[in-house]
């Protein structure tokens, strides 16, 4: 059980408080309503590149981290479709550095053509370490695309493409920033060694002031019903060929969320899991193989991805899977089985759970979805699902005019379709 | 309207009185040790059972690794499948993980269902059979990994700069070809996991909400096993350096990024310099707000990240500088690397960037031992370095004193260049 209090700014700024007496240290977490789904399609990359900006210096404090290291704390940050997070942990004696460079940074950035040259190319090399120079590096690009004909969903975090990341400008920087980054698209949680009283003070002292600004009204295109399988197949300069297959899932708000969940982990959670068993460990046609999804705001991808061993014909190792889905679709799922997927969630929530400071970024996260309340209730939910609605959601999940599959196979001449 | 432009006061983290909460110390009745840290707020535990079974007992390249992976792959009772399954339902997570001088098996569970999973426990340290196809699909998905590895500039990188500091032979220096799997025998592993784990030596790490029963649980199942019987003959390794200091490998013409390591050996926990070095390798590139970062990241762009560390072994280790960079920056990026090292002997550390890095190191270390799992983790790291309580104080106190001139004095004593390994792999 999370305790917390919750008080609102008048410029819209939502604050959220956990105290928890046993750490020495305060976390502070700032989450702002904006992700890579937010991006204009001809400058993706952007909701990213402005996390790095975000460390650039702001209006009054020529430079983040050091005040910040001075104080004794570290901090990072993370961008994802759909949101960007930012958050550092310091001695709870020094709780208002934090709250002084966060609200500074809140207030207004510096906008150094520096920092934006610099950054840049940062974020260039950090497209190239994970995403070019990485066997299989491109697969969520190709799948992305494949999958998504409307959505902003449609690019990776890191953007569509070098170009768009390496043509930002400052006036877009700025743009960005007015539009997204008030106090009324933002959730403050302070948690730890702290009182509610004390972070009341400090939120008005350092936060009260910064003009509210428009609230993000957030209009996307929403992706239509998918009602023909897709498919591409690309070679490429890599060692074994694997096969990603997705299939379009519910938003993290619908009811059905749950049972997908452990969908998930009944077909591919682990050294237990149906496809794990059956494909790389009794049939041998997979090296690894995983069934997850990412839990997206809005309409998400359900993914299965396998490696295959090495001379195996790919299109029986993807009729293999698709024999393991009618399965999943065909027969009731055992008591047992749905029991101990349940059992795992149970347990990975309370691992999660130990650190003040994922405690602090889940509130957030619930409160973004509408209530931080949430984060006590969220096992209820997983354990109050049905076998029979885990099978009821496989059928009509798992359909195959749903599912896009990617064959990416090996090529000795990297010949790029 | 607050003052924006000054920064609120401050308590130095220095000031603070670092405590590390002592664990409770029980024998179990085969003098087995078992060190225990009752904290935290949620009802799990973890449960380390670390045996002297790393590749620094193997006489054949991956015997440990392998061994350690396929212990939990079958019993004379029950299937890999039954383990794993039996440990999935019960929400728990059952990992082994291989070293060089130590091969661990980890549990972590919900503290209520302990007492379901320990004999399960003690039935892979007892009875694990080893299956012949276990060991098949092991070989088949460890060679595809490494061929997938392979492509990595980075992976390369890094199994390259060890086997150059320590020697292709030495334990820390050894690295896997697709024919050391293909080598793997059975026969082999089973004498090994008898010898080192059925009637192994043995030291375990406990943490987290005990059940009230938890010494009574402990005792049933592992108080009686032939554990810490038969003399352990440790055997000697020697450092073989290679005499060779440049490398430049063309792993992949196409790569955009080069993976850059520069290394040097470097004494173990026991030098006196150990804990002094700590504080001028934060400095240097142990940060996020080092030098190394500050230069080679923030003002010239050339990386995404750039870190140097000391590196962990018991014998004696490495001091490693590690990046990747831009293929035609690699060059300009060693160059800046030489230059910090240069400013580090030669030049002044202000009093205002010794007091950040120190109140860094302070703030962190507070942060970092919340919770019964790190806590233990700190123990069991000094108990396994054959070190104390007081080298963890000592720790501290050089942190909250060590002056500039100090490590400048490390600095020239260290950071020579000729000592160095330089490697890039594109």
């Amino acid at each position: 059980m999370v305790r917390f209090e919750r008080f609102q700014l008048a410029n819209g700024l939502k604050v959220l408080v956990h105290p928890d007496t046993s750490t020495p240290m305060a976390v502070v977490n700032v989450l702002y309503d904006v992700g890579a789904r937010d991006e204009d399609p001809g400058q993706t990359g952007f909701a990213h590149l402005f996390e790095h900006l975000m460390f650039g210096g702001s209006v009054n404090i020529p430079d983040y981290d050091e005040p910040l290291q001075v104080a004794g704390g570290e901090n990072n940050a993370y961008t994802t479709n759909d949101l960007t997070n930012y958050y550092c942990q310091l001695p709870a004696d020094n709780l208002e550095t934090a709250m002084w460079l966060e609200s500074d940074r809140m207030l207004s950035l510096a906008f150094s053509k520096k920092s934006l040259d610099v950054q840049r190319k940062v974020v260039c090399e950090e497209f190239r370490e994970h995403y070019i120079n990485k066997p299989y590096g491109d697969v969520w690009h190709i799948m992305r695309e494949l999958a998504y004909t409307t959505h902003p969903y449609r690019w990776m975090t890191i953007g569509q493409e070098l170009a768009h990341i390496e043509d930002a400008q400052l006036d877009d920087v700025k743009r960005f920033f007015f539009k997204h980054y008030t106090p009324s698209n933002a959730i403050l949680v302070v948690a730890g060694n702290v009182t509610t009283e004390q972070v009341r003070l400090l939120a008005e002292k350092w936060f009260g002031d910064i003009p509210a600004g428009e609230r993000y009204q957030r209009n996307l295109p929403q992706e239509p019903v998918q009602t023909e399988a897709r498919r591409r197949t690309v070679h490429r300069n890599v060692p074994m060929d694997a096969i990603y297959k997705t299939w379009h899932m519910c938003s993290r708000m619908d009811d059905r969320y749950y049972a997908a969940d452990l969908l998930s982990d009944i077909l591919g959670g682990g050294a237990s899991s149906r496809l794990y068993q059956s494909l790389v460990k009794e049939q041998q046609l997979f090296t690894s193989i995983n069934c997850y999804h990412f839990g997206s705001l809005d309409a998400g991808l359900f993914t299965i991805e396998g490696q295959l061993v090495k001379g195996v014909d790919i299109q029986k190792a993807e009729d293999a899977i698709e024999a393991e889905l009618d399965k999943v679709r065909n027969q009731p799922i055992a008591e047992r089985e749905l029991q101990k997927v349940q059992n795992k969630t149970e347990s990975v929530m309370a691992f999660e759970d130990m650190s003040v400071m994922n405690r602090a970024g889940s509130l957030a996260f619930y409160e973004l979805l509408g209530d931080g309340e949430l984060m006590n209730t969220e096992f209820d939910k997983y354990r109050a699902v049905t076998a029979g609605q885990v099978h009821q959601l496989a059928q009509e999940l798992l359909k195959p005019t749903n599912s896009n599959t990617l064959w990416y196979l090996s090529s000795t001449d990297a010949t790029q379709p | 309207m607050p003052d924006r432009k000054s920064a609120p006061p401050i308590k130095d983290a220095v000031a603070y009185a670092i405590q590390l909460k002592s664990p409770e110390i029980h024998q179990l009745a085969n003098k087995v040790d078992l060190y225990k840290v009752q904290a935290g707020t949620e009802e799990v535990v973890q449960i380390e059972w670390v045996f002297k079974a790393g590749n620094w007992y193997e006489q054949q390249n991956n015997i440990a690794a392998a061994t350690n992976f396929l212990i939990k792959n079958g019993t004379s009772s029950k299937s890999a499948y039954d383990i794993n399954e039996y440990v999935d339902f019960y929400g728990a997570y059952l990992n082994r993980s291989c070293y060089n001088e130590t091969a661990v098996v980890t549990l972590h569970c919900l503290t209520r269902q302990l007492e379901q999973l320990l004999p399960l426990v003690q039935e892979i340290f007892m009875d694990a059979v080893l299956p012949e196809e276990e060991l098949h699909i092991f070989r088949q998905n460890m060679k595809q990994k490494l061929a997938v590895n392979l492509k990595k500039c980075d992976f390369v990188a890094g199994r390259k700069i060890d086997a150059l500091l320590f020697g292709e032979k030495h334990p820390y220096g050894v690295y896997s070809e697709t024919a050391d799997y293909d080598a793997l025998e059975i026969a082999a592993l089973r004498n090994f996991y008898a010898q080192y784990y059925q009637q192994g030596h043995c030291t375990i790490f406990a943490a987290g909400i005990f059940p009230s029963n938890f010494a009574t649980l402990m005792e049933q199942n592992f108080g009686s096993l032939p554990f810490n019987k038969q003399t352990l003959v440790e055997p000697v390794h020697p450092f073989i350096p290679s005499a060779q200091k440049q490398w430049q490998i063309l792993n992949d013409p196409e790569g955009v990024q080069g993976a850059i390591r520069i290394a040097r050996l470097f004494p173990n926990r026991h030098h006196p310099d150990f804990p002094k070095v700590q504080v001028l390798n934060t400095l240097f590139g142990g940060f996020f707000g080092s030098r190394l970062m500050n230069n080679i990241r923030e003002d010239k762009g050339y990386t995404y990240g750039i870190y140097s560390y000391l590196q962990n072994h018991i014998q004696g280790g490495a001091w490693i500088i590690s990046t990747e960079a831009g293929r035609e920056v690699c060059e300009a990026t060693v160059k800046e690397v030489y230059y910090e090292m240069q400013q580090l002997r030669d030049g002044d550390i202000d009093a205002e960037e010794l007091l950040l890095v120190k109140n860094y190191l302070i703030g962190t270390l507070l942060g970092d031992l919340d919770g019964p799992f790190h806590i233990i983790a700190r123990w069991k790291n000094l108990i396994l370095n054959g070190l104390d309580i007081n080298f963890f104080n000592h720790s501290v106190d050089t942190i909250k004193h060590i002056h500039a001139d100090e490590l400048r004095e490390l600095a020239n004593r260290y950071l020579q260049p000729d000592d160095f390994f330089e490697l890039t792999v594109v």
